[in-house]
């Protein structure tokens, strides 16, 4: 069976800089995998390098989406087929009612996918019912999309947004991040009810707490750009007490 | 003169026949011989059955123009325009008949599909003729109708209109039905002296509308809901005259989101508002003149002057303006804050692309006591384009009290075009408080990006993006253009980045 995701050593560079050096992963269909490791590793670059942000640019190695060469394809179109990254930090879009952009992307991911528009009620209700699941208010779907969302609500749009576009491929960067203890259970929640036979997930932390919520099937360590130990839930708790310094010495 | 006047008898007769069908009827065009002169003023005169004192009064405007020159304070670069090798008059010309949409150019009917703007409109926009043998007259009528049922409407909404009082009439008819209210008002703010080309216009104007509101009457419908169904030639040299009495509203939209192309390179119109005591005009552009092309050849140079006067207590003068067309485009709608308490309002999205050119803005001049005025101007540069933001805000000694707040962004796209803004500020008067804040940006490639990662091209994240950039201002349009203008916001945008 082909994997969901199949990346063999990958290299990337930014500004001329070797960031991923060499990473291999692979995520199969209803998988959950957790990444770990230092700041700075690569983790987030790595959710780049897979969405195809400019500027990230890949010097060797592949990427295999559903056994097709993502590298090649433009980023919109991943996003049309199934990769979806929760960014560590959301971007403000002034003027853009949050129900405005959420209408853009499905319809743009339908669009290019060959499939019918939502009609606008049809879109309405979908994106009422996904909030109130997320504990997002009806109010904040009107106002500008992220503008003055505190970090917590910017995590929480975040998975909305995952919920509602339904990706195969989930990468979450650090959505724990900036959640209070009631949020983290809400989100997690969230994602929990999106983990599915069809559908991966990489999820980046670096907290054990979220694992407790999202328990993953696979956990890695990131160091200096390549994934340097891989284990069962249980390292997170062992990384927990330990730290990345061993990891950190291996790589240098 | 024979062959002026056997013209003359033919305009008049087709003007009997378009009345009688109400709906532009084919004439070839006649044009008056090319370049200026006074015999040229008298042509287009005598072409319009105007009265004595209309062409005495194109007469002083020419003669007033011959001692002008062109301005050149704009940030705009053109090459020297000859007016000697220019055509002032030409008669209202259908477009190229064609017979199908199929005979359209692709991407025209890509950019209508863009828009939203249904089929039978986008027939009647582009001339289209009924079928090969069906050409005969009375079934071309039913083609027309079938095209577009505009007629019926178009009589409905002139009885309404009529019923309310409300006078709304192409100039050359107002000039001979309503000479009075035309006389009194025609000139009186934007005086056939005031500048280069406003005084170039009122020598060989060629027609506009004009709309008088009585006092006390609301205006029964949004004018530019019949304007865009019998909008066709308006001319290069257009003349607009709306006077709002005591008491009176008005929403006038002119222009047309769909693409717009002309022969006539050179555009000088002039639009004049009369707003008195407790009267309130609102008036929308969305301008969409043929740009030029990728390498900047071709394109409408549009030089327009267009002024306000609040001349009444409490009185309102609001302007709104979607510029998104012509190659060069110099305007500055303005307000003349006469009546105490009087408003002024202008909402600006100024979108250059390609090798455009925008030098626009306003003027808010605080004459009264307890005069307001809010300027809101978003000016977004893409291409190779230049986009000026030019504005003077004044109060006079006697303007006490006076208010103004002025916000205006820039937004870049890209690295080859410019943002500037050029503000004038003067208070002769120390209770003024005047405010203004200004911000220039570059859209985010990070906020592309994560529209990009959400499934929308990149043409799409700029049209969303800078859609949310111009929200305060979309907001001001009438409903239905608004989104209109919207679609044509992104397509204007298009081929901008990448
Ligand atoms: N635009 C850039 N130019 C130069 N270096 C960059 C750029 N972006 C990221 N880097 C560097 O790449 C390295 C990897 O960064 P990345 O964001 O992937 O780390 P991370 O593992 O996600 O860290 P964290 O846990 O702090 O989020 C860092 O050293 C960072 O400074
Ligand atoms: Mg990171």
């Amino acid at each position: 069976m082909t994997a969901l995701l199949e990346i063999r050593n990958l290299q990337a560079e930014i500004a001329g800089r070797k960031i991923l050096d060499g990473l291999d992963l692979t995520v199969n269909a209803g998988e959950v995998h957790a990444i770990m490791g230092p700041n700075g590793a690569g983790k987030s670059t790595l959710s780049y390098v897979l969405a195809g942000k400019p500027g990230y640019e890949v010097t060797g190695g592949e990427v295999l989406f559903k056994g097709e060469d993502l590298l090649a394809m433009p980023p919109d179109e991943r996003a049309a087929k199934g990769v979806f990254l929760a960014f560590q930090y959301p971007l403000e879009i002034p003027g853009v009612a949050t129900m405005t952009f959420l209408r853009a992307a499905l319809n743009a991911q339908r669009r290019k996918r060959g499939e019918e528009e939502l009609s606008s009620p049809d879109l309405v209700k979908r994106v009422r019912e996904t909030a109130k699941n997320l504990g997002i208010d009806a109010e904040m779907l009107r106002r500008p999309l992220n503008v003055g969302f505190s970090g917590g609500e910017k995590k929480r749009n975040e998975t909305m947004q995952m919920a509602l576009l339904e990706p195969l491929l989930c990468v979450l960067d650090e959505t724990d991040s900036g959640l209070d203890i009631d949020a983290l259970k809400i989100v997690a929640n969230g994602v929990n009810q999106l983990r599915s036979k069809e559908r991966g997930m990489i999820v980046i932390t670096h907290y054990q707490r979220l694992l407790d919520y999202i328990v993953p099937d696979i956990v890695h360590v990131l160091s200096a750009g390549r994934i340097v130990r891989t284990g069962g839930k249980e390292l997170a708790l062992e990384l927990e007490s330990t730290g990345y310094a061993q990891y950190q010495s291996e790589a240098a | 003169m024979a062959a002026v006047q056997e013209t003359v008898d033919r305009v008049r007769s087709i003007d009997v026949e378009q009345y009688k069908y109400g709906f532009v009827t084919e004439i070839e065009s006649d044009k008056a011989p090319k370049g200026l002169s006074e015999d040229t003023v008298r042509f287009i005169s005598a072409k319009k059955s105007e009265p004595a004192w209309m062409l005495e009064w194109r007469l002083e405007a020419y003669r007033r123009w011959l001692t002008m020159t062109e301005p050149g304070w704009a940030r705009v670069e053109y090459p020297k325009i000859d007016y000697q090798d220019l055509y002032y008059y030409s008669a209202p010309k259908p477009k190229k008949q064609v017979s199908s949409l199929d005979e359209i150019d692709p991407e025209i009917l890509k950019t209508y599909e863009k828009l939203g703007i249904p089929l039978r409109e986008v027939a009647m926009l582009e001339g289209v003729e009924p079928r090969p043998g069906e050409a005969d007259t009375a079934k071309r009528k039913i083609a027309v109708d079938a095209v577009f049922d505009s007629v019926s409407v178009a009589t409905t909404f002139k009885e309404e209109l009529m019923k309310a009082g409300v006078i709304f009439m192409p100039i050359s008819e107002a000039i001979r039905e309503h000479p009075d209210l035309v006389k009194k008002y025609l000139g009186s703010v934007v005086p056939t002296s005031d500048n280069f080309f406003a005084t170039l216009n009122s020598a060989v104007f060629s027609d506009g509308s004009f709309v008088y509101v009585p006092p006390g009457v609301r205006c029964p419908m949004e004018l530019s809901t019949y304007f865009r169904i019998n909008e066709r030639n308006t001319g290069q040299f257009e003349r607009t005259l709306i006077i709002a009495d005591k008491g009176a509203y008005v929403s006038y939209l002119e222009g047309c989101t769909a693409p717009q192309r002309d022969e006539n390179q050179l555009h000088a119109a002039v639009v004049e508002l009369v707003a008195l005591d407790d009267a309130e005009i609102k008036y929308s552009t969305v301008q969409n003149w043929y740009p030029g092309n990728s390498e900047g050849v071709g394109g409408i140079y549009n030089f327009v002057t267009k002024r306000g006067d609040c001349r009444g207590a409490n009185s309102k003068i609001s302007w709104t303006q979607v510029e998104t067309g012509s190659a060069i485009t110099w305007k500055y709608p303005s307000c003349i804050l006469r009546g105490d308490n009087s408003r002024g309002e202008f909402y600006s999205i100024a979108i250059s692309n390609g090798y455009q050119q925008v030098d626009s803005g306003t003027k808010m001049i605080h004459l009264g006591r307890n005069t307001t005025s809010r300027i809101i101007s978003k000016g977004i540069a893409a291409g190779k384009s230049q986009n000026t933001y030019r504005g003077l805000v004044t109060a006079h000694r006697k303007a006490t009290g006076a208010r103004n707040f002025t916000a205006c962004d820039s937004l870049l796209i890209g690295d080859q075009c410019g943002a500037h803004t050029v503000p004038y500020v003067e208070a002769k008067n120390s209770s003024a408080l005047f405010e203004h804040e200004a911000t220039t940006s570059k859209i985010s490639e990070d906020v592309l990006f994560y529209c990009i990662q959400r499934g929308l091209s990149q043409e799409e994240a700029v049209g969303l993006v800078v859609n949310g950039f111009v929200k305060d201002v979309l907001q001001q349009l009438p409903m239905e253009f608004a989104v209109e203008a919207q679609k044509l916001i992104s397509i204007s945008l298009e081929g901008s980045v990448g």
